[in-house]
């Protein structure tokens, strides 16, 4: 069963429906007993970074995150909720994130090469830096849903994929170990999007 | 690269799609349920759904059917029609919404728009304009277009993007139903100072006047269109096909 985890960030319709659509078992939750019994967890989030950090916070959910995270079980941080795994972030000041993976998340506008619209929103196509569990069933090329204005850097080592914006590469996926995040919104990405999280619910 | 968007918009009344001609002349067509599904897997990018039920009956008949499209549709939902308030923005994102679209309510009560981006995120509002030319300038029409406002749609459209609108959704009046093209030169002069993404609507015939747009106006993000789709007079999965073909960047 797959914890999504409940910490008032977001929208979690869909994310549930395509679990539920993809035959994955999986419980909207805050309960740590039940996040603890799961064979893997989603870490979901919408918005701005410091208010979600607060709210995982004042959640009381950290510390069984990081002690679940350590614990080798399969964690898929998804768009905010892929940023929260980060080192910090620069929105509107500096947040501190979870840090399981090294990095930082910063502003997409300045790191472009020409100007184009942010947020990055709308679908772009997934380039694959190695393999993924995550992306067993892509071959490659792949559209993929974005909405963010920010993105992880100096992440190169754990970065699975990535995605050409206005001349930069922007931080599509990342990986290490047993903990996941995506940029995107696979429970967004049709097809494409109901793969890979076949494939992460496949991990537990 | 980012892909340009071909949306799909079905307005929906009693829990059935209808589509009419410059704003009149309603005829249903099926249900809303059957042609989403016809549209995700012929390749649609996203799915507009715009509630023009009165009724109390109709609006509770319409949150079920967004439930059902949304537990079995996953690619983004724009949902518009009604929205005045932050409890009916709240009403919709529970039914699987993932962007809510104002457009009368945010002339009403322009706050409308900066409340519920603080709430739920700029990416989550999208300012939709009913434009028409009125002694030669563009002109924002309220109430599903039939009342005049006054108001310049540049200067509305750059008031909706400082308030916090995460998108906008320009619909021509003058175009819309003809079947001639969009509307490029209004979309051209309301985009110009834009920086949000643009979607572009009213006036499409023929897979050619996609091209057209996107080819005339770099700033669309995307093309809507109804009843070509609704009819079958254009395959979505034949339209992007040639767009692609001509250097349109698609997901395909």
């Amino acid at each position: 069963m797959i914890a999504v985890i409940d910490y008032g960030v977001g929208n979690l319709f869909s994310l549930a429906a395509s679990l539920r659509y993809i035959g994955a078992e999986s419980v909207v939750t805050r309960d740590e007993h039940i996040i603890r019994d799961s064979g893997a967890i989603i870490l979901p989030g919408v918005g701005a970074f410091g208010d979600a950090y607060k709210k995982l916070e004042q959640s009381g959910l950290i510390p069984v995150l990081r002690e679940q995270a350590k614990g080798g079980k399969p964690l898929l941080g998804i768009c905010l909720g892929m940023q929260l795994l980060f080192d910090k972030s620069y929105e509107y000041g500096e947040h501190p994130g979870l840090g399981f993976i090294p990095g930082e998340v910063c502003p997409i506008a300045p790191d472009l090469k020409y100007k184009l619209k942010v947020p990055h929103m709308g679908w772009n196509s997934l380039d694959f830096k190695g393999y993924s569990p995550l992306y067993k069933y892509l071959s490659g090329g792949e559209y993929v849903y974005f909405v963010h204005s920010y993105y992880a850097k100096n992440c190169a080592a754990h970065t699975s994929a990535t995605c050409a914006y206005g001349g930069a590469e922007l931080t599509a996926s990342v990986e290490r170990g047993n903990v996941f995040g995506t940029q995107f919104h696979p429970e967004k990405s049709g097809a494409a999007g109901l793969k890979i999280l076949r494939a992460f619910s496949e991990l537990v | 690269m980012l892909a340009k968007r071909i949306i799909p918009c079905l307005d929906v009344r009693d829990g059935m799609v209808v589509k009419g001609k410059n704003f009149e002349g309603i005829r249903e067509v099926e249900s809303p349920v059957a042609l989403a599904q016809r549209y995700n897997l012929s390749g649609a990018d996203e799915l507009v759904f715009y509630d023009i039920t009165a009724s109390a009956e109709g609006r509770a008949l319409f949150s079920d059917t967004l439930k059902e499209v949304a537990s079995c549709i996953f690619i983004p939902l724009t949902v518009g029609g009604g929205i005045n308030s932050l409890e009916d923005f709240d009403r919709v994102l529970k039914c699987g919404a993932d962007k809510v679209s104002v457009n009368t309510g945010a002339i009403r009560d322009p706050s409308l728009i900066g409340r519920a981006a603080k709430l739920y995120g700029d990416q989550c509002v999208v300012l939709s304009m009913d434009v028409k030319r009125v002694n030669g300038r563009f002109t924002v029409f309220s109430h599903g277009g039939r009342i005049d406002t006054g108001i310049s749609a540049e200067e509305w459209a750059y008031r909706g993007q400082e308030e916090g609108a995460g998108e906008l959704v320009l619909n021509s009046i003058d175009t819309d139903g003809v079947k001639g093209g969009f509307d490029c030169e209004m979309l051209q002069k309301v985009c110009a100072k834009l920086s949000i993404p643009v979607i572009a609507s009213g006036g499409a015939g023929r897979k050619e006047d996609f091209l057209t747009l996107f080819k005339t106006v770099p700033q669309a993000d995307a093309g809507l269109a109804a009843s070509i789709f609704h009819f079958g007079e254009v395959d979505i999965g034949g339209l992007k096909s040639y767009l692609a073909d001509n250097g349109i960047c698609m997901r395909i």
